[in-house]
């Protein structure tokens, strides 16, 4: 995209103008963009949230990354290499640095074997060389660092266990790896408050230690609590992305503002105002022509500007934004 | 008051024994109150909603009593209860995505349900297009079927139809917990437009969700295991809670303005008790950084201040 041609350091992970468009309809006629060109980068030891409603395409990014969709145009680099189309050997090298877990802790689990397992799947496929009395230190150091007393947790079967120890368990099971990025799609989202931090809590200590972490959320408040930088996505587009100080609290996308105001706080009331709902009455255009966000846009203009997809724009140092009222007052 | 809830105590039967999921609430809701039920998940909040209205097995009614409108509400009797499901006491159920029957136009499912109850549906017609108005649905969706509406559509259509006959009391369970922030915001508000049009007297939200709450509620009721632990006016519970429960509870919420690096937000440890063989006493006893030996017996739910309830013993000392 528009940063092709500056020269940037290499980060840890790159996405390069991703797409993912699904073939919808009866007969496969339609196509369906969940994602649409997407570009960002997360950084060594660095926590990205990636921000956005149901349907916005956060999951099929996150799912993108782990290769459990195919990408239908762009690329993503890790570590500088094109790791987008691996296949066979390289793939599963792959996995040894890149893991995620996911929303559900319940459904991570094979509910008639015990939680454990799936560290002896991990030693069957990626160390079967290694000894067991130094496999089980490795687990044994794994569960702390998660958090975790091996032998109050250890040959349980997961209805015995809590779902922010389960959470743990499969955050410790990507540790046994020397995993170095983290898809976390919505890992804390049905947990409760009490224990939900506790697991955030972990995610940030982890990053202190070299861990780059992509933090799928549609929970602002989680997102503010931890990432350095955020992205917001709206109908698989990026709209906002940057420092998550500057994002929060100067949003410049609509979306992002309209978003903003609607977070419920503790001690600061809704402002109160004509309800506004919008009802998705336009469908999803087959070919993205023309802000996404136009059709619930409040300041959008008839003028031929907002008819044309904005690209991001750099409006503060790391903070783009894809709005062409933007741009304008910029310029 | 409008609803009075007097010594409630359900158990959910099971194979191995009697799970204790609500042990003897007592509790008060006024006229046009909104109360917010909050907890952790297992702490029994959807349980009493149930109760109130659809106390079916596994769920035993031990013992108690609920008025409400000063007429007894028969809550242990599943056919005379009938008499007042809907009219009376009406429930937005937790999977209300789901409520409606996929095979059916809503038009002619509100119709059904409506004969069921022998309200004619024709002459409320025009109320109900009223109410679509105010939820901002248009009357295009009466002929539609559910899966042509989108989630939070669909949600706002549950909240009409379950309020169709003016209840004097609607339970609101878990509303906005599947709802993104904007459509929640919507959703919430129209529920105290719902109130305030006294389309509904009284209501009882429950939700996980503390900051919802501070939004729309007018009182609080947190609940811990079963058992009741505070119930104050929202800005009370936020500000100045009495209960160790409540505070730990409030203080581990992240929100927009916290941050790890500035400010690192504890967790509760440990996890609350198996309800199954409950422990003797106050039930947050185990995680609490206050218990001493008297929490050994079960603290009574005593009013401290003002429609302040808390069921603590340090509370007020």
């Amino acid at each position: 995209m528009s940063r092709a041609g500056r020269q940037v350091p290499e980060e840890m992970l790159t996405l390069d103008g991703v797409s993912k468009v699904y073939r919808v309809g009866t007969f496969g006629g339609k196509s369906l963009v969940a994602v649409n060109d997407v570009s960002f980068d997360v950084g060594d030891s660095e926590v990205v949230s990636l921000i956005g409603e149901s349907g916005s395409g956060k999951t099929t990014i996150g799912k993108m990354i782990l290769h459990l969709t195919s990408i239908s145009s762009g690329a993503i680099r890790f570590n500088g290499v094109d790791v987008s189309r691996l296949n066979g050997r390289a793939r599963k090298e792959y996995y040894r640095h890149v893991q995620g877990v996911f929303q559900d802790p319940f459904s991570s689990y094979n509910p008639i074997f015990k939680a454990d397992r799936i560290f002896r799947t991990i030693r069957e496929e990626f160390f079967p060389k290694t000894d067991s009395h130094e496999w089980n230190e490795k687990i044994d150091s794994s569960m702390r660092a998660v958090g975790l007393n091996p032998d109050e947790v250890l040959n349980k079967f997961p209805h015995q266990l809590s779902g922010g120890q389960l959470q743990r368990f499969l955050i410790a099971r990507a540790l046994l790896l020397d995993v170095q990025f983290l898809v976390a799609d919505e890992i804390i989202s049905m947990l409760d408050a009490s224990t939900r931090v506790g697991v955030l809590n972990l995610l940030a200590e982890l990053k202190s230690r070299g861990l780059s972490i992509l933090f799928i959320t549609h929970d602002l408040s989680l997102g503010y609590y931890i990432s350095q930088k955020s992205v917001i996505l709206y109908r698989g587009c990026v709209v906002e992305m940057g420092p998550t100080e500057q994002v929060y609290h100067h949003p410049l996308h609509p979306y992002t503002k309209m978003l903003m105001a609607c977070v419920p706080r503790l001690g600061m009331k809704w402002e109160c105002g004509e309800i506004e709902v919008t009802n998705p009455k336009v469908k999803q255009p087959d070919l993205p022509s023309g802000c996404a966000y136009y059709d619930r846009c409040p300041v959008a203009g008839n003028k031929r500007d907002c008819s044309t997809s904005p690209s991001l724009v750099e409006v503060e140092l790391g903070h783009f934004v894809a709005c062409w009222r933007q741009t304008k007052q910029e310029s | 008051m409008s609803l009075q809830v007097k010594d409630l105590t359900v158990y959910y039967q099971t194979l191995r024994g009697e799970v204790h999921a609500l042990e003897s609430t007592t509790f008060g809701i006024a006229d046009g109150e909104i109360m917010g039920l909050a907890g952790e998940s297992g702490c029994g909040k959807t349980t009493l909603g149930q109760s109130l209205i659809f106390l079916n097995s596994p769920m035993k009614l031990i013992k108690g009593r609920v008025t409400l409108d000063n007429k007894e509400l028969p809550i242990g009797d599943m056919e005379r209860m009938n008499n007042f499901r809907f009219k009376k006491v009406s429930i937005i159920p937790q999977y209300a995505m789901n409520a409606m029957n996929p095979t059916r136009k809503i038009g002619k499912m509100v119709a059904d349900l409506l004969k069921s109850r022998n309200v004619d549906f024709k002459s409320l017609l025009p109320e109900l297009k009223r109410r679509l108005d105010l939820v901002k649905l248009s009357y295009d969706v009466l002929n539609m079927y559910p899966i042509e509406l989108s989630g939070g559509m669909k949600q706002r259509m549950v909240m009409v139809l379950s309020t169709m006959l003016n209840p004097s009391l609607l339970i609101a369970d878990e509303i906005t917990s599947a709802l993104d922030v904007s459509s929640q915001k919507a959703v919430s508000e129209m529920l105290v437009q719902f109130r305030d049009r006294g389309y509904c007297k009284s209501v009882i939200v429950i939700t996980h969700d503390i900051s919802v709450l501070y939004q729309i509620a007018d009182t609080i009721l947190i609940m811990y295991a079963g058992q009741l632990a505070e119930k104050a006016p929202t800005d009370v519970i936020v500000h100045s809670s009495q209960h160790p429960y409540t505070k730990m509870l409030i203080s581990t919420l992240p929100e927009v303005g916290v941050r790890y690096v500035e400010k690192q937000l504890a967790g509760i440890p440990g996890g609350p008790p198996l309800l199954l063989k409950p422990p003797v006493g106050c039930r947050f006893r185990e995680r609490c950084p206050l218990a001493f030996e008297k929490c050994l017996e079960k603290p009574p739910f005593v009013e401290t201040e003002k429609d302040h309830f808390v069921a603590c013993w340090k509370a007020g000392a």
